[in-house]
């Protein structure tokens, strides 16, 4: 058990005006004997507090040939345990005024509570108990995988958007789990039986592969104790098998994917790019890497807007995109939408025009120093929801990354230079490392 | 990307039927020396302010034949104002960082707004620079109108707005109410510059504008901020639109469209906000199809049957008409059983109400999610400015749970008889749902 010092002295540019209470200080870490890590992060202006599990096992963890299979527990966690009845808990939460939900990633999945800040025992003495006694029944898991590929329908099958991007991570992962969505595949959503379900519970949901996030009006010694009664008694899980997901084969060109679709009235070129992620005590590229994506599509002044939509007028909408967030190796990524008259072989082309002479131009350095003022006061903003900020926390921990890192990010992000992005563009912008795809309508391709 | 277990339910127009438990909110009127009134929560120890503006009215004031002006006009708030360009300004915004957002929709104009107190004072300027001296720039107007027009011919092929959208047709016809916001490719189109300015002047005006703040600012410095930010602009816009009436048969109408899932919006006429009903009616809804998965639709069509990811109903009292309005998804092949679940799960509760059990299980969870609501600067100033255009007053904060706790069984019954219509129940379906084919209506 330990309690993490704040960090202080803080490395702050000179240019810095903003003196905010920091995160830090409000947040204390834990890790109880069996292994369980606890953060509790105080927000004292609401008597709210949101109580949130999250398991180091996402999709990306599942065994080949029951894909959605974490995403399908995830609802089952709401069937029923030795002590409650299917519906129970969700029935309890909002006797105490609460709300509660689930989610599920790549990853990690996560289970959270918004309750009134005395009910938090009560959450934890549930969440525990579904740790390791679910009970389900046959006919339960039958009606809820209707329900999982009924989500599916919603979110997927009705949006060729999100069919396109399914084919394009499937391009872009050949090897690794990312290439699977995170619903799962229908095929094999719809044998999905409660052997898989259950081989996955036993396998990753227990104490020492969890993160408990407290955020709101709490004190953390209160908290501290509170998990110690809760989950504190539950044996950890020695067998608990090493994160190692199988990982890409290098990649030996590029891979282009046009998607078809009637449905598509607006078409655009989208590509993708194998990047690095943020790695625990290593976010350097990473960071240099999210400024990237910033300086080039964050915002109206940005490169790519500001080239293609507002002095050129060839594109109706244009940016770019990274999440450095991921266990494994992620992606950075460029859209163009581009105006009527202009098509996707030209869109593609005006996007790689604008991408090599930023890197022959540099980085603008006052739009740089917008983007760094902007990022310290997200930090203020931040402080307004202590939610965002329990996930942000749950996420990194999930994410193979540590306390720590979580702290450091905002000033590494501070400290990375105008050459670094430079260099990120240069290493990151690799042809052979991409996916690319053009969405359009089904009609234009018939002409 | 996540998937959930549940989809959170829309948020309807107005269920601002939950706002805050006595004592932990503070809320002060503030009146500007101009007269400009504000509600204001004041919370210092985060160092910036969240601001929220509604000008009331929306894009129900376009004008005839200019669909879409008000849609455009405010899409073009933040490109360009007093001698800044579209690129000045936003740098403006970025260098503060600062950040405005303007949305409209039928009843309104929404302004959204952020800063830290230590560069307040220019931000106020560059905010009040937006809304009292927009320039509406030719290269301005074009760029932004290929991106709604860009939008407006997507909607055309996403089943969840064709829905929403033929079901307003059907209800509002001609009213407002009853096209999309956005306008047509066509309306948008045609609009000129001097439309934008009519819709401009027409909408943004001080006999309209409701404000709620809440953050490190006190009321004597928040009174002169909205004199400074709102004291140019015009005192009156455009008339307000008319009253519309609601009038649906039971039945279904189905819009044939090519995709896999079909999507289900229905309802009738509902209750207008400061209906005295309206608060049995609220909690009525809760206990039929309201978020959680113990409601009484949720219950039937997805714990029972798995027959959809997620169904839910809500009123939606708008300022010139009310709906009963719920919504569900079902596999083509699967729908109808759907729509027969929901139309019996409607007469049921027509007919025999609520248990006492589902009523003191639903206040239980309406008054103890009630203080929740209070958790943010930014979520606090929406709840104050909604308030106000409820027109609620301000002690609403410590009356609300008792108004809750003091509906009675008899209360829900007698509503459910009266807000509940299962012969005007009717059905709009786009996709390609399997033994619907019944004459639309």
């Amino acid at each position: 058990m330990r309690r993490l010092i704040a960090l202080t002295g803080a490395f702050l540019l000179a240019a810095a005006p903003l003196r905010a209470q920091s995160i830090e200080d409000q947040v204390s870490t834990f890790q109880l004997e069996n292994g369980m890590d606890v953060v509790v992060i105080e927000d004292h202006r609401a008597p709210a507090a949101v109580h949130m599990v999250w398991y180091r096992a996402g999709s990306a963890d599942e065994q080949p040939g029951v894909s959605g299979v974490a995403h399908f527990l995830e609802h089952l966690l709401f069937k029923g345990t030795e002590k409650l009845e299917p519906g129970e808990f969700s029935e309890i939460v909002k006797a105490n005024g609460g709300t509660d939900n689930a989610f599920t990633s790549f990853d990690y999945t996560a289970y959270f509570q918004r309750v009134a800040a005395d009910r938090l025992g009560l959450m934890m003495e549930m969440e525990a108990d579904r740790m390791k006694n679910i009970q389900l029944d046959g006919e339960d898991i039958l009606t809820e995988r209707d329900v999982i590929i009924e989500e599916r329908n919603q979110r997927v099958e009705n949006d060729p958007g999100s069919l396109f991007r399914e084919q394009r991570m499937a391009a872009q992962y050949l090897n690794h789990a990312y290439g699977r969505p995170i619903i799962g595949w229908r095929h094999e959503m719809v044998t999905l039986d409660l052997d898989d379900a259950l081989a996955f519970y036993r396998q990753f949901y227990s104490p020492n592969n969890a993160v408990l996030v407290v955020a709101g009006d709490v004190q953390p010694d209160e908290v501290l104790a509170l998990a110690q009664e809760h989950y504190g008694p539950i044996p950890r899980n020695d067998d608990l098998p090493e994160r190692a997901r199988p990982s890409e084969p290098p990649q030996m060109g590029e891979r282009r994917i046009t998607f078809s679709d009637p449905r598509v009235a607006q078409p655009y070129v989208i590509r993708s790019y194998l990047a690095p992620e943020r790695d625990p005590g290593d976010q350097r590229k990473a960071a240099a890497l999210t400024l990237l994506a910033e300086v080039l599509g964050g915002s109206q002044t940005s490169v790519m807007p500001q080239t293609l939509q507002f002095e050129e007028q060839r594109s109706v909408y244009s940016s770019a995109f990274y999440n450095g967030l991921a266990l494994d190796d992620t992606t950075f990524g460029v859209v163009n939408v581009p105006a009527e008259g202009v098509s996707l072989e030209e869109a593609e082309a005006d996007m790689d025009r604008v991408i090599a002479a930023f890197i022959e131009d540099g980085v603008d350095e006052a739009q740089l120093e917008r983007i760094k003022f902007q990022m310290r006061a997200s930090q203020v903003y931040a402080l307004d929801s202590s939610n965002s900020l329990a996930r942000r926390y749950g996420a990194a921990l999930t994410s193979g990354l540590t306390i720590d890192d979580v702290h450091a990010w905002p000033d590494i992000l501070q400290s990375i230079t105008s050459d670094e992005i430079i260099a990120a563009a240069k290493d990151v912008f690799d042809r052979d490392k991409a996916v690319t795809g053009f969405l359009r309508s089904a009609e234009e391709v018939t002409q | 990307m996540t998937f959930m277990t549940k989809l959170f339910a829309p948020i309807a127009a107005a269920v601002m039927l939950a706002t805050p438990l006595r004592a932990e909110i503070d809320i002060v009127e503030v009146e500007s020396p101009g007269g400009i009134n504000a509600w204001l929560v004041e919370e210092h120890s985060i160092p910036f302010v969240a601001l929220e503006l509604r000008f009331k009215g929306g894009a129900s004031l376009d004008l005839p034949g200019k669909r879409g002006a008000t849609n455009l006009m405010v899409g073009l708030l933040e490109e360009g104002a007093a001698d800044m360009d579209s690129r000045a300004f936003a740098e403006a915004a970025e260098s503060l960082a600062a950040s405005f957002s303007f949305d409209v929709g039928d009843d309104a104009v929404s302004v959204s707004a952020k800063f830290l107190t230590e560069n307040q004072d220019e931000a106020l300027a560059l905010l009040r620079d937006a809304l009292t001296q927009p320039r509406f720039d030719q290269d301005a107007i074009d760029r932004v109108r290929a991106q709604v027009v860009s939008g407006v011919r997507s909607d055309q092929q996403d089943p969840d707005f064709l829905v929403g959208q033929a079901f307003d047709a059907k209800v509002f016809g001609d009213h407002p109410y009853g096209s999309a916001i956005e306008g047509t490719e066509d309306s948008v189109t045609a609009l000129t510059r001097d439309d934008l300015v009519a819709a401009y002047k027409g909408a943004l005006a001080r006999d309209r504008v409701y404000v709620g703040a809440a953050g490190a600012v006190s009321p004597e410095d928040l009174a002169l901020m909205l004199d400074k930010l709102l004291g140019d602009l015009p005192a009156g816009g455009l008339p307000q639109a008319p009253d519309v009436a609601v009038a649906t048969e039971a039945g279904v109408t189905v819009v044939p469209f090519d995709v896999p899932q079909s999507v289900a919006i229905f309802g009738h006429e509902g209750l207008a906000r400061d209906d005295p009903d309206f608060f049995p009616a609220f909690v009525l809804n809760e206990i039929l199809g309201g978020g959680g998965f113990e409601a009484r639709l949720m219950e039937e069509v997805r714990e029972k049957r798995g027959l959809t990811y997620g169904v839910y109903s809500y009123l939606v009292p708008k300022d010139n008409a009310a709906l009963y309005l719920g919504r569900v998804s079902s596999a083509n092949d699967r729908i109808a059983d759907a729509i027969d679940v929901i139309r019996e799960e409607w007469r049921k509760m027509a007919e025999n109400g609520v248990t006492a059990e589902e009523l003191e299980s639903a206040k239980t969870y309406l008054t103890g999610a009630y203080p929740l609501r209070f958790d943010g600067n930014g979520r606090i100033a929406n709840i104050l400015v909604g308030m106000q255009m409820d027109d609620l007053p301000v002690d609403y904060v410590n009356t609300r749970n008792d108004k809750v706790a003091a509906i009675t069984l008899d209360d829900i019954q007698r509503v459910a008889a009266r807000v509940l219509k299962p012969d005007a129940l009717h059905f709009v379906v786009v996709g390609q749902p399997v033994g619907l084919d019944m004459p639309s209506q």
